[in-house]
């Protein structure tokens, strides 16, 4: 009875959601913002400069896959950027493990453990075009559906390109 | 730490004068369950070793090594620094080996120490980290998979809890 006790049990109160929430983010599934324009037209299809932050995509990412790793051609994947692990990147997996992957210049052949993503949008996008073939080992989500804006809250598809990935 | 739920709850009913609320068992035990995760993934937890590529530091038959995260994610890494990583052959296994150049380093290393004295330099690309075993002979290390993405770095190894006579902190690279 008195201020303290209530402050306590407030507190402890205000650790175990903090807890829970956090543990549901790591091991089961968060919100994220989608930033830029790599992804058009299936994230931010139209960038707004003036409103960018308020216009940003939502979409939940799953952590569930980072189990075993088990991806599949066509999903789009949140890992962290080989070159600055502070920063985080969407994009969708183009090629898996010694898959061939046709690129302008020349055919990659994908190494054990790593896999080969690509913005949907050619035209604006900084991926493994530019920086190689991703290891596994960074990816930290898979994205499954679009939470906001609610018109178009939508689970996210799978799209594969057959014409340019030759199977292992 | 873990108190019984019930006396709990009959002492609170008893200092507060009134009635709990029914039906919900406020136990603390799930709240310490749920805590761990969050201490291994964030803070630190331990970890056993195996294999031969880190012999003389580590042993074949497997250490147990306690591992930190705090160095790795406020970037505190020196080169010397026993770490873990993902391995980036294979993201279902964590590796431990010595850090060796951090980027922008330049690295020398012997290509094939058992078949010649060959050396090659390189140097560490940005956002990476250069990796080797201490027992160059039996190791796949950066000399195979190249600089690991700073990313894949899990956290760095500070305390050997097994076997015994290793208990302490870990040997700095033997020269």
């Amino acid at each position: 009875m008195g201020t303290p006790s209530v402050l306590w049990n407030v507190a402890k109160k205000c650790f175990t959601v903090g807890v829970i929430s956090l543990t549901v983010s790591d091991l089961f599934a968060s919100i994220v913002p989608v930033r830029g324009a790599s992804m058009s037209p299936t994230f931010n299809p139209k960038t707004n400069s003036l409103l960018e932050s308020l216009s940003d995509d939502r979409v939940l990412v799953e952590k569930l896959c980072l189990s075993n790793y088990k991806f599949s051609h066509g999903d789009v994947i949140v890992f962290c950027s080989p070159d600055n692990h502070k920063e985080k990147h969407i994009k969708r997996i183009v090629g898996l493990p010694g898959d061939w992957v046709g690129t302008i210049y020349d055919v990659v052949h994908i190494p054990e453990g790593h896999c080969w993503v690509e913005g949907d949008n050619l035209a604006s996008s900084l991926d493994s075009r530019s920086f190689g073939p991703v290891p596994l080992g960074l990816v930290k989500g898979r994205v499954t559906h679009i939470l906001w804006p609610p018109n178009r809250v939508s689970s996210v598809e799978r799209k594969t390109s057959r014409n340019r990935v030759s199977p292992s | 730490m873990f108190e019984n739920p019930e006396s709990k709850l009959v002492g609170k009913r008893e200092k507060n004068g009134r009635m709990e609320q029914q039906g919900y068992p406020y136990s603390e035990r799930p709240l310490f369950a749920l805590c761990y995760p969050q201490i291994s993934r964030h803070y630190r937890c331990s970890l056993k070793t195996y294999g031969p590529s880190m012999l003389p530091t580590l042993g074949i038959t497997g250490n147990v090594l306690l591992m930190e995260r705090i160095s790795t994610r406020t970037g505190k890494l020196r080169p010397g620094d026993v770490v873990f990583f993902r391995s980036p052959e294979n993201p279902r296994r964590v590796v431990c080996k010595r850090l060796v150049g951090m980027e922008g380093d330049q690295v020398t290393y012997v290509v094939d120490p058992k078949n010649s004295d060959k050396c090659n330099t390189i140097v560490v690309p940005k956002g990476h980290v250069w990796v080797e075993g201490d027992n160059i002979y039996n190791t796949k290390d950066s000399r195979n998979f190249g600089a690991v993405p700073y990313g894949l770095v899990e956290g760095k190894a500070f305390w050997t809890l097994l076997p015994r006579r290793d208990f302490g902190s870990l040997a700095p690279k033997p020269k």
